[in-house]
């Protein structure tokens, strides 16, 4: 296995992106699942849609959307350049980019786990004086742990997988903004680059394996202090 | 306490239409399941919000459609124990006890850990986590954490619908005892008539999304005597019998009884149900039921078709259940003498 130094930057980036990107998405996916789960709202079903929306739209169109909307004619981006701050064509593109297309993923499971909790262990702690949010912190949060981590390493190894949206906002630049997917296209495209593409797909494989073997772990444990 | 309810609320096809006003500490709602009891509760705790009407407890309005109050259920002190305990399962037994207890103001903080520990018997349990106790520890965790909350009122939703029946009547002590020594208010709902003879000293009854009627244990157990598959239920505080040719004799007043399934020295608690008792109009010659008392008859109730006779065995009261045609052929009248035989294997123990 070979890899020149840009490879590294590309595996550390990835990772940086990946794990920012699941960071950073955490407290929403926390809050719209309790949303979903916990609420009776008015136009649930829109929010539904739009949440789910990234898993059914190519990502290639999300990154479109991403870019419209933080280039330079984007209101976003416009916003984002009078403070100061440079988004499209950065690592922090990616970032955005990762984030939109895994948030699915995790709400989909913090739901799950939320899902399962009973609605009278809510009740119960409401009535021994609980307000909403110290139930949601006190209650909620810790019942729904396991569905919380599944769906952060769900979204982890999404976003390193992520491809589409990313090139579109973020590009391909090589140590800025090349992820591991990205660099193994460049690789893949050029004819003598099959040997440097495989070496860095086995790197793909060993930390799939490992955020899997990670999940399996930690979910195990969790479920082993949740049963005490 | 005194609870008003002047209620509307709709749940899909369910319609519930709450109007009561109970003063008491012991006060049943009594009522058939998807009869509203529930919702009742839900209502009173703030955890459903009636479509429009007001609740008062005592002189605190709870809610008002009309003065847009609806007090959150934190802020009305009404705890709750679930007919399935509702233990918080990641948390040690101490830390569901103290839940609500940290979460009291101090100068509501009346009642303390210690003594109620003690009260219930959960020390050996303290540290223990919630999922591997037996369901009458976990019911009895359940009260003492919502006991600890301080709360003004408690209402007790089914709590002894989960357990088997020994369990049951093991429990019913200690909820009455913890209510009684810490004088907190509650609303008991069961579906069980024993239950709400045990544990109430007035009744609301709820059928079909109404609140039908406010009685007392007793008249709803007379009311319900020819419906209900048991009768009336006599239930007997016994203590100390002695063993006597395989039968346990109890003394009941001046009265003694033969009992089958009796238990040494505790007391225990036997139910008797009405159609178990036989009367005759004189002194049978020979007769192989164990007990046969001499009784004087000081009330007689109709329900539906069957008369309940009233009993006085030397002060000691006792219903029995007879058809009409049977009451008519005795020409049984208040102040006459009856002679009651109840077989030995006739009482059962609840506890």
């Amino acid at each position: 296995m070979q890899l020149t130094p840009e490879d590294i930057t590309a595996i550390v980036l990835s990772l940086k992106v990946a794990l920012s990107a699941t960071v950073l998405s955490l407290p929403f996916g926390f809050a719209v699942a309790w949303l979903l789960v916990f609420k009776t709202l008015r136009g649930k079903v829109v929010l539904e849609v739009l949440v789910n929306l990234p898993l059914t739209l190519p990502p290639v169109v999300i990154g479109y959307f991403l870019l419209l909307l933080l280039g330079n004619k984007g209101w976003a981006g416009k916003l984002l350049r009078e403070t100061g701050f440079e988004v499209i064509f950065t690592w922090k593109a990616a970032v955005i980019a990762s984030a939109v297309v895994g948030f699915p993923l995790l709400v989909r499971s913090i739901r799950l786990g939320m899902e399962s909790i009973d609605r009278q262990l809510v009740e119960a702690s409401r009535s021994l004086g609980a307000s909403w949010y110290d139930s949601l912190f006190t209650i909620i949060l810790p019942l729904s742990l396991r569905g919380i981590f599944a769906g952060a390493s769900l979204m982890f190894a999404r976003s390193l997988g992520e491809f589409g949206a990313t090139i579109i906002v973020a590009g391909n630049i090589p140590g800025r903004t090349q992820t591991i997917p990205l660099a193994i296209y460049d690789y893949a495209s050029s004819p003598s680059g099959s040997a440097m593409a495989l070496s860095l797909c086995l790197v793909s494989v060993i930390i799939s394996v490992a955020v899997l073997l990670l999940h399996e772990m930690l979910g195990k444990q969790l479920q082993r202090s949740t049963d005490q | 306490m005194r609870l008003r309810i002047d209620a509307d609320k709709k749940l899909g096809s369910f319609s519930l239409e709450a109007h009561a006003d109970v003063s008491g500490e012991r006060i049943g709602i009594f009522g058939s399941s998807g009869s509203g009891k529930s919702t009742v509760v839900n209502l009173v705790a703030g955890l459903l919000k009636p479509d429009k009407g007001e609740i008062f407890l005592d002189d605190e309005s709870l809610f008002s459609s009309s003065k847009k109050i609806d007090l959150s259920p934190e802020k009305r002190r009404i705890a709750i124990v679930f007919q399935h305990s509702m233990l918080f399962p990641h948390l040690s037994v101490k830390a569901n006890l103290l839940y609500g207890y940290k979460r009291c103001a101090i100068e509501n903080r009346h009642i303390k850990p210690e003594s109620l520990i003690d009260l219930l018997k959960l020390k050996p349990l303290l540290n223990r986590g919630v999922k591997h106790l037996s369901g009458g520890e976990k019911q009895r965790v359940a009260l003492g954490r919502a006991v600890l909350a301080n709360p003004r009122l408690l209402l007790m939703d089914e709590p002894l619908s989960a357990l088997d029946d020994r369990l049951r009547f093991q429990i019913i002590p200690y909820l009455k005892s913890v209510s009684e020594e810490f004088r907190i208010p509650y609303l008991f709902i069961s579906h069980s008539l024993t239950e709400m003879q045990l544990m109430t000293e007035q009744v609301l009854v709820v059928s079909a999304g109404r609140i039908t009627e406010t009685t007392t244990p007793e008249r709803l157990a007379r009311n319900r005597m020819a419906e209900s598959p048991k009768g009336y239920l006599n239930l007997l505080r016994l203590a100390n019998p002695v063993l006597q040719n395989g039968l346990y004799l109890y003394r009941w007043g001046t009265n003694s009884l033969c009992i089958s399934d009796g238990k040494p020295d505790e007391e225990s608690l036997f139910e008797l149900s009405s159609r178990e008792i036989i009367l005759f109009k004189n002194h049978p010659e020979a007769i192989s039921a164990r007990n046969l008392l001499e009784c004087r008859v000081t009330e007689m109730f109709n329900s539906d078709g069957r008369v309940g006779i009233v009993l006085s065995a030397n002060g000691e009261k006792l219903v029995a259940e007879i058809v009409r045609a049977a009451a008519d052929e005795l020409d049984i009248t208040p102040g006459s003498t009856l002679f009651a035989a109840i077989k030995a294997s006739s009482f059962s123990r609840l506890l």
